[in-house]
C-alpha cells in the first residue's frame, strides 16, 4: 500500500469513526422500550459481523497458505485471526452489558451467544497452536489446518445450538427505523475501515519481523 | 482400503498384547462417572436430568485420553517416520488410525454404558443408544485423529489436544446429550432425528475435511 493510499484510508476511517459516534449518541433516537441501552447495538452488531468477516479471511488465507506455501497468506490469516478474536471478545463483553437490563441476566445460553463463545474458543486455540510448534513453518501449517476446520464447523455449531435454545432478538435489522438503520450502516462502515487499517498494520509488522529475523540470521552467519 | 486395514490390524494386535489404551480409558471413564455421582448426588428426580450429560462427559474425556495415545505411541518409538515411509497415501494412514480409535472408543462405550445404566438405575434396554454412540464416536474420532496427529508433533501435547478438540466437537456433544435424553425419556424416535441428523452432518463434513488436510499435519 502506498503512503498516499494509506493516509487516505486513515483519514477516511477517522471521519467515519467521528460520524458514527455522532450518529450513535446524538442523532439516533432512543429506542422506545429499551431506552439508551439499545445504542450498544450499533457497536455490538458491526463488531460481530466484522469478527465473522475476519474469520472468513482466516479460512481463505489458510487454504491459500497450504496450497501455495507463501508466508504472506499465513501472515494474512494470523493477523485476521488476532483482530477477529479481539472483536469477538468485544462482542462477548457488549452483549452481556446490553442483556443485563433488557433480559435481566448477564448471560443466556442462547444460540448466537453460544456460537460466539465457541468461535472465540476455536480462534483462541488457533492463536495458541502456533506457540506449541517447534518450528515456525510447522506452526503455520497447524494453524492453517485449524483455520479451515474451525470455519467449516461454524454452520454446524450454529445449527446445533439453534436447535438447542432460542432467545436472541431475531433480525432486528429488517424492521429498523430509517435513522437507526443509517446509524448502523455508518457504524458498520467505520468498523470495516478500522478492520482494514488494523490488518494493514498487523501484516506490515509481521513482514518487518520476518525481515529482522532474516537479517539477524545473516549477521550470525557472517560472524560465526 | 487393505492398507488402512493393515494399520488397523497392527494397532489392534499391539493393543491386545499391551492392553495399554483400552483398559486405562475404560477405568478412567468409570472413575469420571463415579466422581460425577458424588458431585451431583443424583436422587430419583435429578438422575434423568443429569444422566445423559454425565455419560457423554465421561466418554468425551476418556476419548481425549485415548486419542492422545494413538499418535503419541507412534511418536515415542520413532514409528511414525516408519509409517510415513510406507508407500501409501497419507489419507490411508488417517483412515487406519481413525478406525483404530473408533473401535477402541466403541469398545469402551459398550462396556461402560450397561454399567452406567445399572449404577444410575435407568432402563437397561435402550437400543437407540447404539446408534447415538456410533454417530457420536465417528464425530469424535474424525476430528480427534487429525488433532491427535497434530498435537503429537508438538511440545506439551497432552494439554494441546483438549484445547483444540473440545471447541470443535461441541455440536457432537450437544447432539449426543440431547438425543440420549430423548432416549431415556422413552419418547418417540422421531424426536431425536434432528439430533442424529446434526451428528451425521458433522461426521460427513469432518471425515472429508480431515482426510483432505491430514497430509499437512504429519509432514516433516
Amino acid at each position: 500500500m502506498s503512503k498516499r493510499l494509506y493516509n487516505l484510508l486513515l483519514a477516511f476511517s477517522f471521519v467515519l469513526m467521528i460520524a458514527a459516534l455522532y450518529l450513535i449518541f446524538i442523532y439516533a433516537p432512543a429506542e422506545k422500550e429499551m431506552g439508551d441501552i439499545q445504542r450498544i447495538f450499533y457497536f455490538h452488531v458491526p463488531l460481530a459481523w466484522i469478527a465473522f468477516l475476519a474469520f472468513a479471511v482466516v479460512f481463505v488465507g489458510s487454504i491459500l497458505y497450504l496450497w501455495k506455501r507463501e508466508s504472506k497468506w499465513d501472515m494474512l490469516a494470523q493477523s485476521s485471526a488476532e483482530i477477529g478474536v479481539v472483536f469477538t471478545t468485544l462482542v462477548l463483553v457488549t452483549g452481556p452489558i446490553w442483556a443485563r437490563p433488557v433480559w435481566g441476566t448477564w448471560w443466556e445460553w442462547e444460540p448466537r451467544l453460544t456460537s460466539s463463545l465457541v468461535l472465540w474458543f476455536t480462534y483462541l486455540a488457533y492463536l495458541l497452536v502456533r506457540s506449541y510448534a517447534s518450528e515456525e513453518s510447522m506452526g503455520a501449517r497447524f494453524a492453517a489446518v485449524l483455520g479451515i476446520v474451525g470455519f467449516v464447523n461454524v454452520p454446524i455449531v450454529y445449527l446445533s445450538v439453534n436447535l438447542w435454545r432460542t432467545q436472541h432478538p431475531p433480525h432486528l435489522v429488517n424492521n429498523l427505523d430509517g435513522s437507526m438503520l443509517l446509524t448502523l450502516q455508518v457504524s458498520l462502515a467505520a468498523f470495516t475501515a478500522l478492520y482494514v487499517l488494523l490488518m494493514y498494520h498487523s501484516v506490515s509488522i509481521r513482514k518487518l519481523a520476518g525481515r529482522v529475523r532474516y537479517l539477524k540470521r545473516l549477521m550470525e552467519e557472517r560472524e560465526g | 482400503m487393505n492398507k488402512a486395514l493393515a494399520i488397523l490390524g497392527k494397532d489392534v494386535l499391539s493393543e491386545l498384547r499391551s492392553k495399554e489404551i483400552v483398559v486405562s480409558i475404560l477405568f478412567f471413564a468409570l472413575l469420571v462417572i463415579v466422581v460425577f455421582n458424588f458431585a451431583f448426588d443424583p436422587g430419583e428426580d435429578t438422575v434423568k436430568l443429569v444422566a445423559p450429560g454425565v455419560l457423554w462427559v465421561a466418554f468425551t474425556f476418556a476419548g481425549v485420553l485415548g486419542l492422545n495415545r494413538t499418535f503419541a505411541v507412534e511418536k515415542e518409538k520413532g514409528c511414525l517416520e516408519g509409517l510415513m515411509l510406507c508407500p501409501v497415501d497419507r489419507a490411508i494412514i488417517y483412515w487406519g488410525k481413525m478406525a483404530v480409535s473408533f473401535i477402541f472408543m466403541l469398545a469402551v462405550e459398550a462396556v461402560i454404558t450397561p454399567i452406567f445404566l445399572l449404577l444410575f438405575d435407568l432402563p437397561l434396554f435402550v437400543p437407540e443408544l447404539a446408534l447415538i454412540a456410533v454417530l457420536a464416536t465417528v464425530g469424535f474420532v474424525s476430528v480427534g485423529t487429525l488433532f491427535s496427529a497434530l498435537a503429537a508433533s508438538t511440545r506439551s501435547r497432552d494439554i494441546l489436544l483438549p484445547i483444540l478438540f473440545f471447541p470443535i466437537v461441541i455440536p457432537v456433544i450437544i447432539s449426543a446429550v440431547e438425543a440420549t435424553q430423548v432416549a431415556f425419556d422413552g419418547k418417540a424416535f422421531s424426536d431425536m432425528v434432528s439430533w442424529l441428523g446434526i451428528m451425521g452432518a458433522f461426521d460427513a463434513v469432518f471425515l472429508v475435511v480431515s482426510t483432505l488436510v491430514f497430509e499437512f499435519v504429519i509432514e516433516e
